[in-house]
């Protein structure tokens, strides 16, 4: 880890002011279980380290108007044991239970999930987002990928390492994210972006920013959240889906399914969902609609199992939110 | 000579109890200070730079601008310009710095030049290995071409299990101090008594002037037994620095890429039998690596190794990897899951139960009622009759499957010299250069001299973990139980022996006919005829009694206090997700012996940890390498996947203790259990899928691709 | 459990960085650089950085601990480079295996994976604070009864992972064990001791919060 200069600002304004222009000049600390790693590893090596976890306001979750807001320091932990999140959204209780161990829980915060840079080993082992070789190829696609994308047509192949996004992203959740110039509002789906060059980020954040605060909208679904493993816990999942189902009775209203740590972001299966509308979740219909999930997938040279395995994550999510036993 | 055999099994008092782990404490609270927890006064810390090519030669190294870098106190190289590297994380250089930040610091200021040469990192396609394949040259026995045209049924097959790594928590490394003519040397070591002789040849220095200690070593599995080169480059560096303490262990990912492997081992397999299940042939084609010194074959075929007809071929692939060391019973457990995984798949073509085909072919083992016996315990212990059904047959999308691996080991004693000490107040101390690396030392060699000496484990002090005891052999091939129990029992009865004959006038008869029981040194069988340790103790005068044991391997058999040659059977029950292809761990059994057991309760540990590191390779671990960049892509714990206690099931463990074994005497028990598990699993997943899944780990992606689109509902 | 009330936190936090330490924040890329160097006024207006090494004191086991770190020296290489407290290992110094796990403000962390100084102003308990030297914690007493430990590096983090697990639920069930200890990783295997002595201990303590 290089040397940085160290700021724990107890306001947002004193943050913004820390904050750079470019990402090598600061880069944000809040549970720290990513940055940490990114810095010993010389992945980043900002110049300067703000700890935003001292700013009061970024903290608690509550009821805010039609929404329930989230903090952006508040712990996976304090999520994952919050009653309102588990009556309305469990599938976001399901997401945070998921992610590695209570340790992890117990530092890593809601925002650092949204926030954290993506686990492929290529990046992780110094060799750029795009993952790149000693002459410019392109390592993934041919290389060792049975945990990379399904759905990319590149140039990234890394899939998003958020364990809530799909979660956020079912229920329609936004993002609040803001600068010394003011606040803005981002869907949850559309912050996560798949870099077309190098040097983007992953993300729709720009190093001067901060976000401040997640919002979900109270309108009620049955919603789930359905991960694979290879290991029971302490592990990334393979396929992460989840699903909220707006009902009339047992008709789907509507239908929104997203798909984690199967593209370069959150991946909405939108086919399915369309095909949902009207229907009744059986295991027939959650079984359709797990094949239409991955109808447009594109598999690496090894990580079709991939394909398999998200279809069953989207029949099983569908058919743990509607109640229906398989 | 005096009679040094073990006392009768219904006799011994401390012996084959269930005795805590006396060094439980220390480690429980966190006192017990490894050899990375040494914080010297004056300690200079110390990073390494290595090679991120995994072959390159060096054409230049500059070590100008870390030489100024804060706090830098010393820099030294491995290689020099023009030395090749051979494996990616190869080590190049190391610094030394008043703190860690700083070292690392300064490494980076480093400058390589490399001239970046061709690599090779994959050997699962022996095709594509081209002059990288050495063939081992052709074992033949019998007429295994005619054998197989005989057959009534020929299995072909194939299987593979991938390189994985020691991943010791504690890293390779020691802290040394180079004062003098004198060095003090601290390692994570398995061998305190051989390690100091190492580093003296590799330093030119005298081995009579190291001293080595460790009192506490945090797990080494058959990877930590050299002084290693940054052993001598961190001794080096304190002579540079006037004597400083220097530290140096190993990061994670140089733990994982250079500090020990164990060694892939790839099969083409066919496997001929009569209709009855009477294996009859075995023709292997088979390939391995352990980096860039290629592979050894394993022993193949495995515990039924007796098959009449034989043709056995292997080619060592040698790779631009890490080189391998012992790993807990090395090539064992891949010989055991390429065997049992072939007679499983032949009993599937036989349509028979692979227990009979096991229990059939027993006569092709070298210990036909051992195992036997051994495999209709195990089938007790797992429920076999009720559990086992037809390959792939039952019903739904979770399918269950029982499947069996059988292991075999020599063991044994090592060397060993024991020093006791009976002191005229009563105390007694036990000395021994050897050293505990999870097994359990302390508490067996304390339980060892208690009951020889009737005392009470209290009683007893027993040091290890310096050279400056009487040597003990290193902690290798499960040899040190049997080492260090016969030499610390042959010390006692030695020290005994002197203690009656001060003793033995005041009791008034010779000095054999006396026995120490309970604290008492007594007339034999008459506890009225006695006095206490304590009053025996004064009689010896102002001068202790020092007695040394030996235990000399090519004596011990004769002597009969330890011996080779120990037998296993695991089964394992499996839960399998046919639509994730995520296997769960209902159940893993084992029955094992090893002969005379000193110490039940951390034997069944030893036994417990192999199950469940066998669980670790069987479902999780594999060292991933990339071709390309020629990097190893998962040298941390997040990838290289080790089990844990969600992943683990339920296990059940049977030290196979009979008179008959207990009469063999002390045998050896760390890589004998390390062995079936895996192969167990592997053929618990075949037996609830119907479809083998020919390469380890089991993961979803590989069980996944194994069913295909077979269907279970 | 006692944590430090809020009012009394915020101060510690101010006083605990030694003012020479503390340097105002000018924007990056105006050379405010060094090791502690430049002395300024702290302007309230604006936000303070520090750099180089400083002095922290860490509230370590119930006492106050005065330390030199860098910024980015993490807690774990504090307590173990600096405060000579080893009882918290360093295995993969990424937060993936709980060899180095520490209580902090009353939850379970890796101590890998946070600055030391992070933990200013934070109650820190290492297994060294679990109980006085000659004594034993009864989860510790559990891991020896169970044996629970073979090399035994992995033992201290396992420790009190359990400890914390045993704070927040004193009867757990062998599932919640499970789920419970999942952050750490044994190399031996111990895995079955320490299920049982998780579960023993919970009975020692009688399900209380002790």
């Amino acid at each position: 880890m290089q040397a940085f200069e160290y700021g724990n600002p107890t306001t947002l304004k004193d943050a913004f002011g820390l904050l750079g222009s470019n990402w090598s000049d600061a880069e944000i600390l809040a549970g720290g279980t990513d940055i940490l790693s990114l810095m010993k590893d010389y992945i980043t090596s900002p110049k300067r380290v703000v700890n935003i976890k001292g700013i009061k306001e970024l903290g608690g979750i509550a009821r805010k108007g039609g929404n329930v807001r989230i903090g952006a320091t508040v712990t996976l932990d304090d999520l994952a044991s919050n009653a309102v999140i588990r009556a309305s959204f469990p599938s976001l209780t399901q997401a945070a239970l998921g992610v590695a161990s209570p340790q992890i829980r117990n530092m890593g915060t809601v925002a650092g999930d949204l926030c954290q840079r993506p686990r492929c080993w290529y990046y992780r082992r110094g060799f750029g987002l795009l993952a790149k070789g000693p002459n410019g190829e392109m390592l993934v696609p041919n290389g060792e990928n049975k945990y990379h994308a399904i759905f990319s047509s590149g140039p990234a192949y890394f899939v998003s390492a958020s364990t809530l996004g799909p979660a956020l992203v079912a229920l329609g959740a936004s993002v609040t994210i803001a600068s010394a110039s003011g606040n803005r509002s981002v869907p949850v789906e559309k912050f996560f972006v798949s870099p077309s060059g190098d040097g983007q980020r992953e993300i729709d954040l720009k190093p001067n920013e901060i976000v401040t605060e997640i919002l979900i909208p109270a309108p009620a679904t049955k919603n789930a959240t359905y991960e694979i493993r290879e290991r029971e816990l302490l592990d990334w999942p393979l396929t992460a889906v989840s699903v909220a189902l707006r009902l009339s009775g047992s008709t789907v209203n509507s239908a929104s399914i997203a798909l984690g740590h199967v593209a370069p972001t959150i991946w909405r299966a939108s086919q399915a969902e369309k095909m949902l509308v009207g229907k009744t979740i059986t295991a027939e219909t959650a079984e359709a609609a797990g094949e239409a999930a991955v109808a447009n997938a594109t598999p690496l040279s090894q990580n079709a199992y991939k394909l398999k395995l998200t279809k069953v994550a989207v029949k099983r999510a569908l058919l743990q939110a509607a109640g229906v036993k398989a | 000579m005096p009679d040094y055999k073990w006392p009768a099994m219904n006799k011994r008092k401390i012996m084959g109890t269930r005795v805590s782990r006396l060094d439980g404490p220390a480690k429980s609270s966190g006192r017990a200070k490894y050899p990375s927890d040494m914080n010297p006064q004056g300690l200079l810390q110390t990073a390494i730079l290595v090679s991120p090519h995994a072959h390159a030669k060096i054409r230049s190294i500059n070590t100008d601008a870390a030489k100024s870098m804060p706090g830098v106190a010393g820099i030294r190289t491995f290689v020099n310009a023009g030395a090749e590297v051979q494996w990616a994380n190869a080590e190049i250089a190391i610094v030394a710095a008043n703190t860690e930040e700083q070292a690392r610091d300064a490494v980076r200021a480093i400058k390589v030049d490399y001239e970046v040469l061709p690599h090779m990192v994959r050997e699962e396609n022996l095709a594509k290995a081209g002059t990288r394949a050495k063939a081992a040259g052709e074992q033949i026995t019998g007429d295994p071409d005619q054998a197989l045209k005989d057959a009534d049924v020929v299995l072909q097959s194939e299987y593979g299990i991938p390189v994985i790594t020691h991943c010791c928590l504690e890293p390779h490394g020691q802290v040394s101090e180079w004062k003098g003519d004198a060095i003090n040397f601290w390692p994570s070591t398995q061998a305190v008594s051989t390690v100091g002789n190492q580093l003296a040849q590799a330093l030119s220095f005298d081995a009579a002037k190291i001293k080595v200690t460790c009192d506490y070593m945090g797990g080494g599995f058959g990877s930590k037994f050299p002084a290693d080169s940054w052993g001598a480059e961190g001794a080096r560096l304190s002579k540079d620095t006037g004597g400083r303490p220097v530290k140096v262990f190993l990061d994670r990912a140089t733990e994982l890429t250079i500090a020990g492997v164990r060694p892939s081992h790839f099969m083409k397999v066919k496997v001929g039998a009569k209709k009855d299940g009477t294996i009859t042939a075995w023709q292997s084609d088979s390939w391995s690596t352990g980096g860039f010194a290629g592979g050894g074959m394993a022993p193949i075929p495995y515990v039924y190794a007796n098959i009449p007809n034989r043709r056995m071929n292997h080619a060592a692939v040698s790779l631009n990897a890490g080189p391998q060391r012992a790993w807990r019973a090395p090539n064992h457990p891949q010989a055991s899951f390429l065997t049992t995984s072939a007679i499983t798949d032949l009993a599937a073509k036989l349509n028979m139960d692979p227990l009979d085909v096991f229990l059939k072919n027993a006569n092709l083992t070298l210990r036909e009622a051992t195992y036997k016996s051994q495999l209709e315990k195990a089938a007790k212990m797992i429920d076999w009759k009720a559990k086992y059904h037809a390959p792939g047959e039952g019903k739904g999308t979770i399918r269950r499957g029982v499947g069996i691996g059988v292991a075999t080991w020599g063991g044994a004693g090592h060397a060993s010299k024991c020093k006791i000490v009976l002191h005229p107040d009563g105390s007694v101390e036990v000395e021994l250069g050897s050293q505990d690396i999870g097994t359990g030392t302390r508490t067996c060699i304390t339980m060892v001299a208690a009951e020889t000496l009737g005392l009470p484990m209290s009683a007893i002090r027993v040091k290890i973990g310096t050279n400056s005891y009487p040597a003990s052999g290193p902690s290798g091939g499960s040899t040190t139980i049997g080492g260090v129990s016969s030499s610390t029992r042959k010390a006692a009865v030695n020290a005994l022996e002197k203690l009656f004959e001060k003793v033995a006038p005041s009791l008034g008869v010779p000095a054999d006919q006396l026995e120490a029981v309970d604290s008492r040194i007594q007339v034999k069988g008459n506890p009225n005829k006695a006095m206490s340790w304590k009053q025996a103790a004064q009689k010896m005068g102002p001068q202790s009694i020092e007695e040394m044991g030996e235990n000399v391997p090519a004596q011990a058999p004769r002597e009969g206090l330890n011996t080779l040659g120990a037998s296993g059977v695991q089964m394992a029950e499996v839960e399998v997700d046919t639509e994730t292809g995520r296997v769960r761990m209902r159940k893993l059994v084992a029955v094992q012996d090893c002969g005379l057991v000193v110490n039940p309760k951390t034997a069944e540990s030893q036994v417990y940890g192999a199950c469940i590191m066998s669980i670790c390779s069987a479902l999780f671990e594999e060292r991933v390498m990339d071709a390309v960049t020629g990097r190893v892509l998962n040298p941390d714990m997040e990838f290289y996947k080790l089990a844990g206690l969600p992943d683990i099931g339920e296990i059940e463990v049977q030290m196979d203790i009979t008179p008959e074994h207990d009469a063999r005497g002390i045998i050896g028990l760390g890589e004998p259990c390390a062995i079936g598990g895996g192969a167990a699993i592997a053929n618990a997943i075949h037996n609830a899928l119907g479809v083998r899944v020919p390469l380890a780990p089991a993961t979803p992606e590989k069980v996944l691709n194994a069913i295909g689109n077979r269907r279970y509902a | 459990m006692s944590s430090q009330n809020d009012s009394t936190k915020d101060n510690l936090t101010k006083s605990a960085f030694s003012r020479r330490s503390w340097l105002r924040g000018a924007g990056i890329g105006t050379g405010v650089v060094g090791a502690g160097v430049l002395e300024q006024e702290a302007d309230a207006q604006q936000a303070k950085v520090m750099s180089g090494e400083v002095e922290i004191s860490l509230n370590l086991n119930g006492r106050p601990r005065s330390v030199k770190v860098e910024p980015r020296t993490t807690l774990l290489d504090a307590l173990r480079n600096r405060l000579d407290t080893t009882g918290a290992k360093r295995v993969c110094d990424r937060g993936t295996c709980g060899a180095c796990t520490v209580i902090v403000g009353g939850k379970a962390v890796y101590g890998c994976t946070m600055l030391a100084v992070d933990a200013v102003g934070k109650n820190i308990q290492t297994i060294e604070g679990l109980a006085p030297e000659g004594q034993l914690h009864p989860v510790s007493q559990a891991f020896v009864n169970n044996d629970a430990q073979q090399c035994g590096y992995c033992t201290p983090g396992f420790v009190m992972a359990s400890k914390a697990l045993l704070d927040r639920n004193p009867n757990p069930t062998v599932e919640q064990v499970e789920k419970g200890m999942a952050g750490n990783i044994c190399r031996c295997g111990t895995y079955v001791g320490v299920r049982k002595a998780v579960l023993e201990a919970a009975k020692m303590r009688g399900g209380s919060n002790a």
